[in-house]
């Protein structure tokens, strides 16, 4: 390994807190007895159902599409027998249109073959991608099928996959790259035969010296004459995996603000989105389970979980023992960018990849008070914006005012709030600002 | 912000052997009307009060750091009132005060008490007989700063008085000289930086443009020729060290971009060069620090930080 790549401007080091789960294998939990599959499982459209209320179901089946706009299928993660065409408490709004399923514990699960991806075209790999109901997994969500189909004036000529894992706690796709490292080569070979490129990249933080050395020795392995993968140390620093830092520590490239990756000829995917494209084309099988990281003091047992879409929190939380007393807060997602949550109806998505339980001494739960001005965030901010000027003019009530300190480039990373001594809630200022201010 | 206080007390402690046991006194009053002021005013302008935070027991005790050791222990309660009433809460409250509340302070006593501020200097004591300046004793005893020595009579007197070479500048350097009671002791000053830098409470920004263009600008100016000042002496004879590391450093009187950061602190050691060798005063770094607060706002409109990457096409 030679030196370790990074980007230059900002960031934070927070705890990694990784040891507790980092050393778990997956596990597969057995499926409840229901499934709440909310209808906007992505950015763009929400779905609308396509079964009645009371049919049958099997494992696979659609059971959601998408009439118009920017969407992909869901589909049941298991046969049975539709519950309930309702609503559902969803992690970041209230509450969300989904589809209940009871699950039909008999029925026997759906087998697998595995086929030969190499003879389809480009347009037919594409077109299981996006039947696969596959998205952005890492992340925000984005439907797949469109980052993988640029637009043609922008040549691309690398793909990068996300390994770095950044946000504390999270372990999934350590997990995975150590245990599916040759299916996640596979799926980037299929990635680079749609956008019809060589180069891959794949990007990994050196905290998980064990996934470089699995994932190396796939892509080792998986590069042929057509294809050419190769593996990145990273330095170990938040928000190394955000989408515009990992560009830059890995390519040199900037992504201009308001742009997407292909304005520098990149495509990034998250190494589990790789998988599971693996998947959709190898075997058909359409994105329905989800790695999941449970950990932190507030839960009896830490796990890697493969969980079905659509399992609520609180199946998973019986499933591992129960809560512990010391208990101060629910996060879905990491600590830095995830939401906290109080309800635990709320389902898994096919962008969940942790559940934190956390106690009182993992969170801060300091007060907030006046911005002292010490500039701490605007040194830590990676997107070199002011943050602590979006916060003051929220605050005094000028939320439309806030474009000037570049509050549309902000990726809510939190690193901003992470450093302030006088915990001010930048984000949320941040979050305000966006829907108030003017472009 | 109480690892800032804890910086702080080495030099006092070391305060105490050079100048007697008085200056624990008129720190403690300093301190204590200070957290006092800040209450009573708090509670008077109905803001949430917050003196357990540790910055009005900062500001006490560089407020205290700022005047001679041989002035009434009563002065500081006025100086107290001024900082944190006015120049912190009155000047805006936490976060918005625009100058540097103990700096402002100092400068209120010394137009109140121009005597008492210019004269009660106390040579340092020989044999460690810290109690000697309790009661009668300090009037007769009162002398001059260096600074005030090379001012007034000229470097001649100056060599005469304080000794010249090497041990001239360790005896400079570790403390031993008239002055403010905290601001003697360069290296316990430095050393305090030092750790809070490496604790990343401060970063290296201000300190080292202010020391560095006092050094450069009294190396050029302060000779009688040109390129034949003194910089070490500049450096460690007056408040300078205690100025670059403690005082313009405050978060929320300085700018908050690091571009900004190193203008004002340039700023700040042109003005105390300036003030020092044409102004009236010997010493300059307490109001060119207070100059520059006010330019702070206005710098960090002018230098923003550097966004990741403009939009394409350019503009904002
Ligand atoms: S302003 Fe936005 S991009 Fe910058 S540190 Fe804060 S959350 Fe991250
Ligand atoms: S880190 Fe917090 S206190 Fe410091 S300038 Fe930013 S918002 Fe203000």
């Amino acid at each position: 390994m030679t030196s370790l790549l990074t980007f230059p401007k900002g960031g934070v080091h927070p705890p990694e807190s990784k040891a507790q789960t980092s050393q778990l294998s997956i596990e597969s939990m057995p499926v409840p007895d229901e499934l709440e599959l909310i209808l906007g499982q992505h950015i763009g459209a929400p779905c609308t159902p396509t079964v009645a209320k009371r049919g049958e179901v099997n494992e696979g089946d659609i059971i959601g599409e998408v009439s118009k706009g920017l969407g992909v299928p869901l589909h049941s993660p298991v046969a049975g027998k539709v519950k309930d065409l309702g609503s559902s408490a969803h992690p970041m709004r209230v509450s969300s249109p989904s589809i209940t399923i009871a699950v039909n514990h008999e029925a026997e699960p759906r087998r697998y073959q595995e086929r030969d991806w190499h003879s389809y075209e480009p347009k037919e790999l594409l077109g299981m991608v996006k039947d696969a109901g596959i998205i952005g997994i890492g992340g925000a969500g984005f439907p797949t099928h469109v980052k993988l189909s640029p637009p043609p004036d922008n040549p691309i000529d690398t793909l990068l996959l996300n390994g770095a894992e950044c946000e504390p706690y999270i372990t999934s796709d350590h997990r995975q790259m150590l245990e599916y490292a040759a299916d996640i080569v596979e799926g980037a070979k299929i990635i680079l035969k749609i956008l019809g490129i060589k180069q891959c990249a794949i990007g990994i933080e050196s905290n998980k010296p064990d996934a470089i050395l699995a994932m190396t020795e796939a892509a080792r392995a998986g590069s042929t004459a057509d294809f050419s993968l190769s593996v990145k140390a990273l330095t170990v620093k938040y928000p190394q995996g955000s989408e515009k830092q990992l560009i830059q520590a890995i390519t040199g490239r900037k992504v201009p603000a308001m742009a997407l990756p292909s304005a520098v000829g990149v495509v990034v995917h998250n190494v589990s989105t790789a998988r599971a494209i693996r998947d959709a084309v190898v075997l058909g099988k359409p994105l329905c389970d989800k790695v999941v990281t449970i950990a932190g003091k507030g839960i009896a047992r830490p796990a890697n979980l493969l969980v079905k879409v659509g399992t609520k929190i609180s199946d998973i939380v019986n499933y591992l023992g129960g809560l512990k007393p010391d208990l101060a807060k629910i996060v879905m997602g990491g600590p830095m960018m995830g939401f906290a949550v109080s309800n635990l109806e709320i389902p898994v998505t096919k962008t969940t990849s942790a559940i934190l339980f956390l106690a009182a001494d993992e969170i801060d739960t300091a007060p907030h008070s006046q911005c002292i001005r010490c500039g701490w965030c605007l040194d830590a901010c990676p997107m070199g914006l002011e943050p602590k000027e979006i916060a003051i003019y929220v605050e005094a009530g000028r939320p439309q005012d806030t474009a000037q300190f570049g509050v549309f480039e902000c990726f809510e990373c939190g690193s901003c709030a992470y450093v302030c001594p006088a915990k001010r809630p930048i984000v949320q200022f941040v979050r305000l600002a966006k829907m108030k201010a003017k472009r | 912000m109480w690892t800032v206080v804890a910086c702080l007390i080495p030099p006092l402690l070391l305060s105490v052997f050079v100048f007697g046991i008085q200056v624990l006194l008129i720190t403690a009053v300093s301190v204590a009307s200070c957290v006092a002021v800040e209450a009573a005013s708090q509670k008077m302008l109905g803001r949430r009060v917050t003196v357990r935070d540790g910055s009005a027991v900062i500001t006490g005790m560089l407020l205290a750091f700022v005047i001679p050791p041989g002035v009434s222990p009563l002065l500081p309660v006025l100086g107290a009132v001024m900082a944190i009433y006015i120049g912190k809460h009155v000047l805006g409250g936490i976060g918005y005060n625009i100058f540097n509340p103990a700096l402002l302070g100092r400068a209120f006593l010394l137009a109140t008490f121009p005597v008492a501020m210019t004269s009660a200097w106390l040579p340092p004591l020989k044999d460690i007989a810290v109690f000697s300046y309790l009661g009668e004793g300090i009037n007769a005893v009162s002398t001059a700063t260096p600074l005030a020595v090379i001012k007034e009579q000229g470097m001649a007197a100056f060599t005469e008085m304080f000794g010249s070479g090497a041990s001239l500048y360790s005896s400079f350097f570790l403390g031993w000289r008239p002055g403010c009671i905290g601001e003697t002791s360069g290296f316990l000053i430095v050393l305090g930086g030092l750790y809070l830098m490496y604790r990343k409470y401060i970063t290296w920004h201000i300190p080292v443009s202010v020391i560095g263009t006092v050094a450069l600008l009294s190396w050029i100016f302060a000779g009688d020729t040109y390129f034949t000042g003194d910089p070490l002496l500049a450096v460690l004879s007056g408040g300078v060290l205690l100025g670059a590391f403690y005082m313009a450093n405050d978060y929320v009187t300085c700018p908050s971009n690091k571009i900004s950061q190193l203008v004002y602190g340039v700023g700040i050691g042109a003005l105390t060069v300036m003030i020092r060798l044409k102004g009236g005063y010997p010493e300059g770094i307490c109001y060119a620090i207070l100059l520059m607060n006010a330019m702070s706002p206005v710098l960090d409109g002018w230098f923003k930080p550097r966004r990741f990457a403009p939009p394409v096409g350019g503009g904002r």
